[in-house]
């Protein structure tokens, strides 16, 4: 679907979170000159055609005890990155798949799976397993363990309504 | 956290309501009132485990993002991080346990408003910044199943 400007302009204000009140679209929309009723068609139009892939709590694995998270890349033939992005994107470890380009000589890996878990060794323990039984354990792969969060926020597609510095 | 705060997080992670007072009809679905609703969630914000009640938005369908990553000296790493954590188009941050040992999204209007970016922390740091963006995504996002332990 055509995503509007006006679209862009809910989502940009939706980038702090929905106000924590009665009625929330009215207040959400009281910022941007919209009214309640064109805020809820709006975002239900975004969330049926799938641009909102989930509108809801957010939560933080950190805070909630999964304190160890790592992306793992993964090399694959491009002949076989769909058919193996499509796997591992279905897998219960993984909460993110994406494909993206290479940059060589300095990265030649082009699919990349976010794995969460309580601890590092509980982390290891799901690529292994992940890896395991979708046969993938040969392709090369690396996990990139977080080691420090700087930011964590929501996205801003509009403008940005303040400078960088 | 009690039973009604993990029902919360379990089964709202996914489609709020999009009624007129949402809340008050989350509260009728697990038995407590409208403000008490709101009440937890201003505490499980407070607390963190919360980031914020929102919208994840598919990559690519609104607005342009891309990965970036920049190998930083270990010295002034926690300069150029608090340095890129200071665009308000950036929205996640971590230090990775590799030679490239900074990882951060980038979203904006469009590309260009994305590409101006990169752009400008390069010249700033005087260092190179990997642009991946999304050519695919495969995720089927069934948000994330939290075990309670």
């Amino acid at each position: 679907m055509d995503v509007t400007a006006r679209d862009l302009d809910v989502l940009a204000a939706l980038g702090d979170g929905l106000p924590l009140c009665r009625h929330p679209y009215a207040a959400l929309g009281a910022g941007i000159g919209m009214d309640e009723g064109e805020i809820i068609d709006r975002l239900t139009r975004l969330r049926q055609s799938g641009v909102i892939r989930r509108f809801g709590i957010i939560v933080r694995h950190h805070e909630l005890g999964y304190r160890a998270n790592a992306m793992v890349v993964w090399d694959v033939p491009d002949d076989q990155v769909t058919e193996i992005g499509q796997r591992l994107g279905r897998c219960p470890e993984v909460t993110l798949c994406y494909r993206r380009p290479r940059r060589l000589p300095d990265w030649p890996y082009n699919l990349f799976t976010m794995i969460h878990g309580k601890d590092r060794p509980a982390v290891e323990a799901a690529i292994a397993c992940m890896a395991g039984r979708e046969g993938v354990g040969h392709l090369p792969h690396q996990p990139l363990f977080s080691l420090r969060r700087f930011k964590q926020c929501g996205a801003r597609y509009g403008q940005p309504r303040q400078a960088a510095e | 956290m009690d039973a009604i705060d993990r029902r919360l997080l379990d089964e709202y992670q996914h489609d709020l309501p999009l009624s007129p007072d949402p809340f008050h009809e989350i509260g009728a679905h697990l038995g407590i009132s409208a403000d008490e609703v709101i009440a937890r969630l201003q505490h499980l914000r407070q607390g963190g485990a919360v980031s914020r009640v929102g919208a994840v938005v598919k990559p690519g369908t609104a607005g342009a993002s891309t990965l970036a990553a920049m190998a930083v000296p270990p010295v002034w790493l926690e300069r150029v991080a608090a340095l890129v954590s200071g665009y308000a188009e950036v929205n996640h941050n971590y230090q990775r346990e590799h030679r490239l040992n900074l990882w951060f999204v980038v979203a904006a209007a469009n590309r260009e408003a994305v590409a101006t970016v990169l752009d400008d922390i390069s010249r700033r740091t005087g260092l190179e910044v990997l642009d991946l963006p999304m050519q695919q995504d495969f995720h089927i996002d069934l948000g994330f199943g939290l075990q309670w332990t």
